[in-house]
């Protein structure tokens, strides 16, 4: 040891010599434990390298000694929640619509279930709470162009809405004036005659009469004698509150002008039937199922 | 003395060749472990940290075994902490995971009263009832009985022949006491999360959960290596305590101290003898060192208070039976504080304060929060719901013009047994309230039943016509009743307008 080491003479502790403002700093070793255990953290520090994958090489990595991957641990993960899910996804897939619905238990899951793959393939039109957009149906509400019972929902979830599917629901808002079938005025007046039916105002001096003739001879085919709509070919009741594409006469006339044909896709294929009758059960119970 | 330094002495000193050799300046990197035998003693306090160990380790080893009869298909272990089931029980108490403030609670309670324990008589938790302090006592006793006392140890520690077979088999009894205390140890704290009898049953069968053995084996490894090995190291080098416990004392706490004011000068029992026949002032300390020999950390308490000292109180005992012998009063060594060695010097009669403005704190702090929590738990609702408004969207318009609010339910059933309850609601005029998946059965007043010691998430939907409620929030209040017991629990939410 150097000559200078210098004691403390209050704790009798060498200092280490140095001094700020007249403090020492005393040199207090380390319990001997301490310092093993230290050691013993880098020898653990390395056998991590080894053990566990670690280094980057040029184009992947060194893979550990018992080739450790975490990803493989979240496969294996995976494949034990399907393991227990199983049992409670057959009996989904067993169950009826109703059923599932009546039961607390499987109500539960199949709204978990139907909200995180709404969320992944439906969201992207129907928005995150399937509060809808303009053209695109709201799902919380009453008024379902296809029906919106449990059945009608699951088949629009299957096949779609002008899907290309060969099962798909079929049927289209003509334009009535872009094709000639009606002329400029024509359709003003079945506009503001279709606002009249719903209770709305309309512009002043436009022929009641008239646009009822041509709502007679062109729109009852579909929309129904009283304007109520026909979910069989997806017609909109034209006398509620809810306008998918908006109830004001530009708008109205836009939609007889040039038609209307929103697309859903089918779904049968893409997702498994027990997916879509969980989605079918998040749908309906979203508040707006019937 | 005076020595004169002639220069060619210096430089023969500076050019010794093993100055030249690389040293280093800072001595050794570690201090050696010095290894401390306490001795046996027997006293006041001693026979205090006995009782105290007995019932500690007896509450902690036998706890899980008491029942407590919960009815028909709830668990009947008075202490039990059912993590699978997201509960917890003692006796008479079942919590549920949302009551974690009760915990909290407890926590505080736990953390003042260690402050008022310390403002009170300094570290009587360290001394007395930590599990480090009472698990090493234990272990200690347990080598004393095998190897001996003090000296004995220290001789056969020395002892140049350590592979004598007395010796050997000497060790193997004692280490094999430390595991089998050990393992019992980890075996207690497993019981304490999961039915007990059943437990033991299925881990002497080999049969238990992997989970339990790995558990048993962890509190066996740190219990031996603890209380066996690093005894006072960790109280000394590991705990946060005594560095907060210094910081939070103040000069009227009690802590274990040698009266210097009596002890001083230290001298032989015959010296103090002859100078108090002449009259003279003489110390009582007659330098036995008995309070270092017993000490579990191996300090001398004469050196003044100490952070490696955890006020066990042995030292009072191992000195007042010294003092007892040589005829001299006891308590040399007691609970005092500087303040009172001052006063004694100065001939002033000693004032012990236990009524002070941070004990008065602590101890109110205490009382505030056990009285809320005993408030709290006297008046806890077995039925209980909670109510949270659809975020997205937050209000739907229906084909008729009217509006509708969705929420979710939570309704919590506490009780050992099902329930049937009615949901009402309160707020917007003429609103009606819908429970998805509950509506054939009746559909004004939605009824549920909830399964006993259970939760239920219920999805609501309220519905009024906009004309009668022309305000953007109304606030909507959702009544649940226990329609047999008549029990009504509420909750609150807005009706909000799109």
């Amino acid at each position: 040891m150097a000559d200078h080491t210098e004691v403390d003479s209050v704790s009798g502790t060498a200092t280490t010599g140095h001094a700020w403002d007249g403090i020492k700093e005393l040199n207090t070793p380390l319990p001997r434990w301490w310092v093993i255990t230290f050691y013993i953290t880098i020898v653990w520090a390395i056998g991590y390298w080894i053990v566990y994958p670690a280094w980057p090489t040029i184009s992947s990595n060194t893979a550990g000694l018992f080739g450790y991957s975490s990803r493989a641990d979240v496969a294996v993960e995976l494949a034990n929640l399907e393991k227990i899910r199983g049992a409670k996804m057959a009996a989904l897939a067993t169950a009826s619509l109703a059923d599932i619905e009546k039961d607390p238990a499987m109500l539960a899951l199949a709204r978990a279930k139907g909200k995180t793959v709404f969320g992944d393939n439906c969201a992207a039109c129907h928005g995150t709470g399937a509060a809808g957009a303009k053209g695109f149906p709201n799902l919380n509400d009453d008024d379902w162009l296809w029906g919106g019972s449990l059945e009608q929902i699951q088949q629009t979830l299957l096949y779609g809405v002008r899907s290309g599917h060969p099962k798909t629901r079929e049927g289209q808002m003509l334009a009535f004036g872009k094709d000639g079938i009606l002329k400029p005025a024509e359709i003003v007046n079945v506009a503001n005659y279709v606002r009249e039916l719903a209770g709305l105002p309309t512009r002043q001096g436009y022929d009641a009469k008239a646009g009822a003739k041509i709502f007679a001879e062109n729109c009852v085919a579909c929309h129904g004698d009283n304007a109520k709509g026909n979910p069989e070919v997806g017609a909109p009741n034209l006398t509620d509150k809810i306008w998918l594409y908006g109830s004001d006469e530009a708008t109205l006339i836009e939609t007889i002008t040039n038609g209307r044909g929103g697309v859903m896709p089918a779904w049968e294929g893409r997702l498994d039937p027990t997916t879509i009758k969980a989605m079918a059960v998040y749908v309906h119970s979203l508040g707006g199922g019937k | 003395m005076n020595q004169t330094v002639k220069p060619e002495d210096l430089k023969a000193q500076a050019l010794k060749p093993q100055d030249l050799q690389p040293v280093d300046d800072y001595g050794p990197l570690y201090a050696a472990h010095k290894k401390v035998y306490p001795q046996s003693v027997t006293g006041t306090f001693r026979r205090i940290k006995w009782g105290l160990m007995g019932v500690c380790l007896g509450v902690y080893y036998f706890l899980p075994f008491v029942r407590w009869n919960r009815g028909l298909g709830a668990p009947d272990q008075a202490v039990l902490i059912d993590f699978p089931n997201h509960r917890f029980y003692f006796f008479f108490i079942e919590l549920w995971p949302q009551e974690v403030y009760y915990f909290t609670g407890l926590l505080i309670i736990a953390a003042i009263a260690l402050f008022l324990m310390n403002a009170i008589g300094g570290r009587i938790w360290c001394g007395y009832l930590c599990p480090q302090t009472v698990w090493t006592d234990l272990f200690y006793a347990v080598e004393r009985l095998i190897e001996g006392d003090r000296r004995e140890r220290m001789k056969k520690a020395a002892s140049d022949d350590p592979m004598k077979l007395q010796r050997i088999s000497e060790l193997v009894l004692k280490h094999s006491i430390w595991l089998l205390i050990a393992w019992w140890t980890g075996g207690a704290w497993v019981l304490y999360f999961s039915d007990a009898p059943t437990l033991v049953k299925e881990l002497v069968t080999f049969q238990g959960p992997p989970l339990a053995y790995i558990w048993i084996a962890i509190l066996t490894a740190t219990t031996y290596t603890l209380a066996g090995f690093m005894r006072e190291q960790v109280c000394v080098y590991m705990c946060p305590w005594p560095r907060i416990q210094a910081a939070l004392t103040d000069e009227w706490a009690l802590n274990v101290t040698y009266r210097y004011d009596r002890g001083e000068n230290r001298m032989s029992v015959k010296k103090a003898a002859e100078l108090r026949a002449l009259g003279q002032p003489a110390g009582d300390c007659i330098d036995c060192k008995q309070c270092v020999a017993v000490c579990p950390t191996g300090i001398d308490i004469r050196d003044g208070a100490q952070m490696d000292c955890i006020q066990c109180g042995l030292c009072i005992d191992a000195c007042d039976t010294v003092m007892t012998k040589i005829g001299r009063p006891t308590r040399l060594i007691g609970y005092d504080n500087d303040i009172n060695i001052h006063r004694r010097q100065e001939g002033k009669p000693p004032i012990y304060k236990l009524v002070r403005a941070r004990t008065v704190a602590y101890a109110a702090i205490i009382a505030v929060v056990g009285g809320a929590m005993v408030y709290k738990l006297a008046t806890r609702s077995l039925l209980d719901v909670n109510v949270l408004h659809d975020r997205n969207p937050i209000a739907i318009k229906l084909s008729d013009g009217s509006i509708r609010n969705a929420y979710t339910m939570r309704v919590l059933n506490k009780h050992g047994f099902d329930r049937v309850i009615a949901i009402d609601i309160e707020g917007p005029v003429n609103s009606t309230v819908h429970v998805v998946g509950a509506d054939s059965v009746t559909p004004d007043r939605p009824m549920i039943v909830i399964g006993r010691d259970q939760t239920e998430e219920l999805r609501l939907l309220v519905t009024a016509p906009e004309e009668n409620n022309p305000e953007k929030s109304i606030p909507v209040k959702f009544h649940i009743t226990d329609i047999g017991l008549g029990v009504v629990a509420s909750a609150t939410d807005n009706f909000v307008s799109p």
